[in-house]
This record gives structure tokens, C-alpha cells and sequence, in this order.
């Protein structure tokens, strides 16, 4: 998936600047006792231009973008869309951590499937992951995790063999077109 | 021929750096009546001033003009200067070629060719401009102190003891304000009620302090030296002049069911109350939304036990009116709401603290009673939801300051200090237990302020932790308090037993309508506006109204005191005087003209034209005109617009002087 370059002059003059430190995204964050640098930390690494380190963080990866940080703060940060961007920036420059590789995977996989159908098909898409994944380490029991699940799930019409597929892909292509970078194009439609 | 002279000033960079001084000195010898130009470093200076009175007399000028900073910087410098050398005053001009062209400007080639100009106009004015004489105003030398918390009372005691008459007015039923409800004030912990109480009764019994408590200011007229103001006495239903304040009325008063104010809702009063046992003046009031006789017209119990007979239930409010000739107002500060219920529509509130939901979650001025020896629970420091001594209490900084999104922008400046406090009353009271802070700074400039929060966390063990707390929540009676310590980057939870939020000061309510009575400016926040934040702090750009307290932002007690005998020095000095001089740049009616249809009495902002009679020396009426009364008119020129036949003007800015000036463009 092609991605808009990310830098560190990307973030001069949004509201980063504003960030003074209080820490209220990182005591009201439900992961953050979870992550390897906290969200405030996160934005202090963006704020001296280290964008690169911010990126490799496993944190960026575990937020749910739940927009606790975001609603509380008090200085107005846009806390969330800074996260987002620290992960396209990683995805961009693959500079995610070894362990977490297979999330960008999953995430890939993910927006693949909705560019092709216009809507999520659970078998294909965990056919895309696992095959890639697999391919990227070898790691068998990536390939039989969850295996189990798919009879309960195909019990609850949760899986259908039969791709199903939005009406007008050309929308979704022109979604994806807006959103990957062709902006001059997406701004004149 | 007209012989002015022209002195240009070079304000060292400041105007010489984009006005090519020498060439403007040049060009403006050539305008006709210019008898000479002349350049210098620093006009305002000692030997700049000497060079104009020197230049004065030798070159017997008429008129000058000073190109320089704007006239409300150095006007007064140069009219002094120009009476010293024997010339009148008021045949100076100032060309400002600083605020209005070299600071703005960047181009020099065409900002000296606009300096050049500027001075041209001031030259054409001044050729036209007549010797003037000041006004002299009559002085009142009383004063009027709006609002009677400390800043206020430290006032009205100043001017009263330089031997001025004082009136004081006070909404609350007593003096005092904030400081008497506080418990022990840093960073000396003496007790507020021990250093207030005597000022507040010798406030109460001063011979030049005539008091207004339980009164609000309906409306000011007038200006310096001369105000009306109109004071609406509200309905105490008490006669102050019979009443002894034995205390039978309220004791035996079955309504009690009134959230006590003066315990900020801890505790409750009856209908007929004394606001608080030291209150001055020592009478009750009875309040008119809780007294079931005045509500239903059945019960009278206070006016059955009153001995002097002093309740009367039939009360009005009542208005009167002072004569005085200068302003104080000190009417303090209240805290921002933390709730989610908001009188203005800036402040969100905050709803993730549970401020008003758990009973537990307090703020400053609650826990400030909670811990003094007057409050609800006797000094004893003891939760209000179930009584019980607090093992864990949580205070948080920065509750609504430094806060855009929520609340104000500003820091409050007194709750590092008094959030340091309050962990110190809390450990000397309860001594196995635990103070925790959240802060974001710590803002202890002050004579031995940064030694007391030190000696709050060294001595006293309060553990402090660099963070704001995202969230409280109950879970089986303990508060949970999500937070996180910025400083070792982990999350940090706290279960505690009472939170104490140290909420942001915000002007006290009414402060920008009584501002608007009294045409001081405020800022977005509703502070009121000093002239000058550095060299005229305590003044307004309203003549003879002074500011003090925290009326005029967040401050403590030595700053609000400190501040108020500046205010009080500053009266004085007006009332060392027996009159007052004003510029005579007022309008003038020319009478014979006039056709009295006074329009200009009916747009004058300030009252200052009347109608009047011309009468011949037998008496008969021999027309109607229009008139000014000089001590009124502040000369902003309304009267010149609308006067149909041209017959308004304003001395020293004439209509003449005016189109000479566009002529000389």
C-alpha cells in the first residue's frame, strides 16, 4: 500500500507544539502501563524531531484510538491523529519492532481486502494475513492459531465461503485514491 | 510669520533606524512659519530638554513641535519643559514619528517622506493654536473602596487613617471576603482569622469608615474628583440601629435546612443567620428565599424572641447616594467552577474529576474550611460524605489554570503555595496519613515560598508527582485517582479517601458590569485593566478609579495588601490637593450662534452640555443656548459632529486647526 511520506517537518506547526507535558493522555490511556514508552513521552520524541524513534516504538501499535488523550487534553493536541501518523511513517520506513511486524501485516492485509471488495471477507483476509506471514518467518504456529475458532465462527454464518462484495468499488477505489496520496486528483473530483 | 520651531528625536534607534532623521530635519526647515529644525539623540532627555527651553527663549518661538513618541508617552515632558522657558503650554504639538512610522514601517526612503508629512500637519495645527489655561475642578476628599475582603479593608484604612472620609460597600452581609474563611495562610502558617479579625473590627468601628455591608453599586456619575454613586442597601430585615446581636433571633430559628455559603455548602445555617461568628458588623440578615414568614407570611419566631424588637419583616431595599472624588475597587476573585454546570459558556467544566458527584471530591476554599477551627467539623480534618478522618487525601494542581481547553489559559499563581499548605495542615493533623500532589510545576517565586513547599515534601513527607490526573472514580468507597508520573513515565494509580482540587481563580461575579459602570477596561477572563503593568499598576485608564486585589488577577495576600495601600497612596496623593487641574482641550459653545436645538445635549456621552439662558441686564430672555460645563466634558468631540450649525468646537483641536492640517498634506 503506497502511504504519504512522513517526517519530521511534518509535524512543525500542528499541534504538537502545544504539548506541555501535563502527562492527562498518558494517565487516562488504558494501554499505557502497557507500553514501552508512555503517549506522553511519545510526544516529547516528536516535539525534539525524533520521529524516527517515536516511530519504532511498540507503543504506537498497542493504541486503540479510543480518543481518551485527545478529549482531555488540555492544550488541544491532536493526540491520536500524531499516533497515526507515527504508524504510517513506520509502515512507510518499516521500522516497526521485529515482534510487532505482523501487526503492519494484519493492517495491510486488512485495508487490501477492503480495497479489493469494498467490505471485509473474514476468510480471505485471514487467508492473506497467515500466507504472508508465514512467508515472512516460517513461523508454523502462526499458521495453525486460531484454527480452531473457524468452526464456532462458520457455526455463527460469521465466515461466508462466497466472497461477498460492496456495489460500487469504483467509490472505494476513489476512497483509496483520496487517501494514499493522489490528493490533487481526490481534491478536483 | 509664524516662528516655530521644530525638534526632532532620533529615540536613539527607535525612530533613527527607518527615518533618515537628517534629511527630515532638512526638508522640514523648507515648510513655511518653520523658523528653524533641529535633530537630537534623546529629546526627552535632561540636556534635549534644556536644549528646547535654551531654544525657546533665544528664538522667541511661538509654537513647537516635537516629532517623536506618541503624545501620551512624553506630552506631559515637553508642555513642562515649554512653561519652564515661559511659553504657554498648550502651544506644543507632538508629530509621533515612532508608533506611527518608524515602527510600522520598514522601507526608509518612504518612511522618512511620511515622518516629513507627519510633522507638516503638526506645524499647520500648531500655527492655529491659542494659548490655553488648565481647568481647575473642585475635589471631593472622600473615597469610595468597593468590596471589603482584605485588599479592600487594607485600604479603607489607609485613606481613613490619612485623615479621608471613606465609604465602604460590601455585598456580603459582613466584611472580610475570602480571607476570613481561610485557615492558616503561607508561608508563615499564622492563622487568617488571628491577623484579619482586628483589622475587620477596626474597619467596623473607624470614625471615617462609613459602612455598607449586604449593598451592591447600582450606578456611578460623574468623573474624578466629582463622582455620584447610588448604593442599593438591600432588604436585611433587620434594624442595624436596635439590634445587639445577642444571637436569640437565629438560635431559636427553625429553618436549617440553607446550604451555609461561608462554609462553601459544608454545613448548613438557619433562615435568620450571622454570617459568621466574627463577622462585622455582628448582625444577622434573614435570607428571603429560606424564611418561611417572609415566604408564607406564618412563623415570626425571630421577631417574638427579639428583645430590642429589631426584626422588621416589611423591609425594602433602599437607595442612597455618596458624594465622592475618588475610586477604589477590590472586588476579589471566586473559584472556577469545576462541575459540569457553568455559568459562562467558555468553561466546560470537568466532568471525569466528579466534582459534585462523589461528596468526597472537594475544592480548595471546602478543605480551607474543612481545616479551620471555625469550620464545620472544628478544625478536625474529617471527610464530608461520611465524617471519617481521610487516611489518603489527593490535592491536584491545576484544576481549570493552564487549561485552554477546558478552562483559562492563565496560571492562578497561589495554588503551588496553598496546595503546599494544605498537605502541611493535613499531615499536623493526621499524622499516619498520606498527602499526595499532582502538579505541573511548581510556581513558588516569593520570599521564602520555594523553602516552604521544599520543607511541605522534605519535613512533612508530602509525595509529590509530576502529572495531571486524567480521572476519579468510586469503587467501594475509595476514590481512584488515574494519573500519571511524568518524570519516571509510568502510570500511577491512587486509591484515596478525599481529593482536593485547586481550582483556577477567576474574577469575582458581577466584576465586568460593575467595570462597564465604572468605564474600566477588563480583559477576556473579566480582570480589570491597569493604565500601565508597570509603571501605573494600581491606576485605570478611568481617572480617579484605582484597582487592587484580585480584581485585577490571580494574587495572594501580601500582593493583594501591598497593592491595595498603593491604591490607597495613590488616593491620597489626589487628596493632598484642594482642587484638581485637567486639560482645557473641552469643547466651547459659541453661544451667539447657537439655535438651541440641542442635539448636543442629547448625544453628549458624559452630561456635559446644558441648556442655558442669555438674558439681557434688565433680565429679559434673550435666547437659548447651549453650554458646557468644563469640569464635565472630556472633549471627545460627539457635540462637534452633531451641532447643525457649526457652532460646537473643541480648544487646541479645532475644526480650523483640523483643515489646516489636511491643507498642509
Amino acid at each position: 500500500m503506497e502511504v504519504t511520506p512522513v517526517g519530521a517537518d511534518k509535524f512543525a506547526g500542528t499541534s504538537i507544539e502545544n504539548c506541555y507535558q501535563c502527562g492527562k493522555c498518558t494517565a487516562g490511556c488504558p494501554l499505557a502501563d502497557q507500553m514501552d514508552v508512555t503517549p506522553n513521552q511519545l510526544f516529547r520524541l516528536v516535539q525534539l524531531g525524533e520521529v524516527e524513534k517515536a516511530a519504532r516504538c511498540g507503543a504506537i501499535w498497542l493504541c486503540v484510538s479510543c480518543f481518551t488523550c485527545t478529549g482531555r487534553c488540555p492544550q488541544s493536541v491532536e493526540c491520536v491523529e500524531i499516533i497515526d501518523a507515527l504508524r504510517e511513517y513506520a509502515a512507510e520506513h518499516d521500522c516497526a519492532p521485529p515482534d510487532l511486524q505482523r501487526i503492519i501485516l494484519f493492517q495491510k492485509a486488512f485495508l487490501d481486502n477492503i480495497r479489493r471488495n469494498g467490505r471485509i471477507n473474514e476468510l480471505e483476509l485471514i487467508r492473506d494475513f497467515k500466507t504472508k506471514g508465514f512467508l515472512q518467518d516460517l513461523s508454523l504456529p502462526l499458521l495453525m492459531k486460531d484454527a480452531l475458532l473457524a468452526p464456532k465462527l462458520m457455526q455463527r454464518g460469521k465466515f461466508h465461503l462466497t466472497s461477498e462484495k460492496a456495489k460500487d468499488r469504483e467509490l472505494v477505489g476513489r476512497i483509496f485514491a483520496r487517501c494514499t496520496g493522489t490528493h490533487a486528483e481526490g481534491a478536483t473530483s | 510669520m509664524a516662528r516655530i520651531g521644530v525638534f526632532i528625536c532620533w529615540c536613539g534607534e527607535n525612530i533613527a533606524r527607518t527615518v533618515d532623521v537628517k534629511r527630515a530635519t532638512e526638508e522640514v526647515e523648507q515648510i513655511p512659519g518653520v523658523r528653524f529644525a533641529i535633530d537630537y539623540k534623546y529629546m526627552c532627555s535632561d540636556p534635549g530638554q534644556t536644549m528646547v527651553r535654551d531654544k525657546i527663549i533665544a528664538e522667541r518661538l511661538q509654537g513647537l513641535v516635537i516629532a517623536s513618541c506618541s503624545p501620551h508617552m512624553h506630552m506631559k515632558t515637553f508642555r513642562a519643559a515649554a512653561k519652564a522657558a515661559g511659553l504657554n503650554p498648550y502651544l506644543v504639538e507632538m508629530a509621533n514619528i515612532r508608533e506611527h512610522c518608524s515602527w510600522v514601517h520598514q522601507n526608509r526612503e518612504e518612511a522618512t517622506a511620511k515622518a516629513v508629512e507627519l510633522i507638516r500637519l503638526a506645524v499647520g495645527k500648531v500655527i492655529q493654536d491659542k494659548p490655553l489655561d488648565a481647568i481647575k475642578v473642585p475635589l471631593t476628599k472622600r473615597a469610595l473602596v468597593i468590596g471589603a475582603g482584605v485588599a479592600g479593608i487594607q485600604a479603607s484604612l489607609d485613606i481613613a487613617e490619612a485623615g479621608h472620609e471613606v465609604v465602604l460597600v460590601e455585598r456580603e452581609p459582613s466584611i472580610g471576603g475570602k480571607m476570613a474563611g481561610l485557615s492558616e495562610t503561607f508561608p508563615t502558617l499564622d492563622c487568617s482569622q488571628c491577623i484579619l479579625t482586628p483589622r475587620m473590627v477596626e474597619t467596623g468601628q473607624h470614625p471615617n469608615i462609613k459602612l455598607y455591608t449586604w449593598s451592591e453599586i447600582e450606578s456611578v456619575d460623574g468623573s474624578v474628583g466629582n463622582f455620584t454613586v447610588t448604593i442599593r442597601k438591600k432588604a436585611r430585615y433587620i434594624d442595624m440601629s436596635k439590634c445587639t446581636g445577642c444571637g436569640e433571633c437565629w438560635n431559636k430559628c427553625p429553618m436549617s435546612k440553607t446550604l451555609n455559603d461561608f462554609d462553601y455548602g459544608l454545613s448548613k445555617r438557619k433562615a435568620i443567620y450571622l454570617a459568621f461568628p466574627q463577622a462585622v458588623p455582628a448582625r444577622p440578615v434573614i435570607d428571603k428565599n429560606a424564611c418561611t414568614k417572609l415566604k408564607t407570611g406564618k412563623c415570626g419566631i425571630c421577631a417574638k424572641v427579639c428583645a430590642a424588637g429589631a426584626i422588621n419583616y416589611e423591609d425594602q431595599d433602599e437607595i442612597v447616594t455618596e458624594q465622592v472624588g475618588a475610586i477604589v475597587v477590590a472586588t476579589g476573585y471566586k473559584l472556577y467552577s469545576i462541575g459540569q454546570e457553568q455559568d459562562n459558556e467558555k468553561y466546560t467544566g470537568y466532568g471525569e474529576y466528579g466534582y459534585g458527584k462523589y461528596p468526597d471530591v472537594i475544592d480548595a476554599l471546602q478543605f480551607e474550611r474543612l481545616s479551620s477551627a471555625s469550620g464545620p467539623t472544628g478544625g478536625e480534618i474529617r471527610r464530608p460524605s461520611d465524617g471519617a478522618v481521610p487516611k489518603s487525601v489527593v490535592f491536584i494542581a491545576c484544576v481549570g489554570s493552564r487549561d485552554p481547553a477546558k478552562g483559562v489559559s492563565y496560571c492562578s499563581k497561589i495554588c503551588c503555595m496553598y496546595t503546599a499548605k494544605h498537605t502541611m495542615l493535613y499531615k499536623h493533623k493526621v499524622h499516619e496519613g498520606t498527602a499526595h500532589v499532582f502538579y505541573m510545576d511548581i510556581r513558588a517565586g516569593g520570599k521564602n515560598y520555594d523553602e516552604f513547599v521544599r520543607r511541605a515534601i522534605e519535613k512533612d513527607g508530602a509525595k509529590y508527582y509530576r502529572g495531571r490526573v486524567s480521572k476519579i472514580t468510586e469503587e467501594n468507597g475509595k476514590l481512584i485517582v488515574r494519573a500519571a508520573d511524568t518524570l519516571a513515565g509510568v502510570p500511577v494509580t491512587i486509591e484515596a479517601d478525599m481529593v482536593v482540587l485547586a481550582s483556577a481563580m477567576l474574577p469575582s461575579t458581577g466584576a465586568t458590569e460593575l467595570a462597564q459602570k465604572l468605564k474600566v477596561g477588563y480583559d477576556e477572563y473579566g480582570f480589570l485593566s491597569e493604565s500601565h503593568p508597570k509603571l501605573r499598576p494600581v491606576e485605570t485608564n478611568s481617572a480617579g478609579v484605582f484597582i487592587c486585589g484580585a480584581c485585577h488577577g490571580p494574587k495572594d495576600i501580601p500582593e493583594a495588601v501591598a497593592q491595595a495601600s498603593a491604591a490607597a497612596g495613590k488616593v491620597q496623593v489626589m487628596f493632598a490637593r484642594n482642587e484638581l487641574t485637567r486639560d482645557p482641550e473641552i469643547a466651547k459653545i459659541n453661544e451667539q450662534n447657537c439655535a438651541a436645538c440641542y442635539a448636543c445635549v442629547r448625544t453628549c456621552p458624559y452630561n456635559a452640555i446644558e441648556k442655558a439662558e442669555i438674558r439681557d441686564r434688565q433680565g429679559n430672555l434673550v435666547k437659548m443656548t447651549a453650554r458646557v460645563n468644563p469640569g464635565l466634558c472630556m472633549g471627545c468631540g460627539t457635540c462637534v459632529a452633531v451641532c447643525p450649525s457649526k457652532s460646537a468646537d473643541i480648544d487646541g483641536f479645532s475644526e480650523s486647526q483640523i483643515y489646516e492640517m489636511i491643507k498642509n498634506l
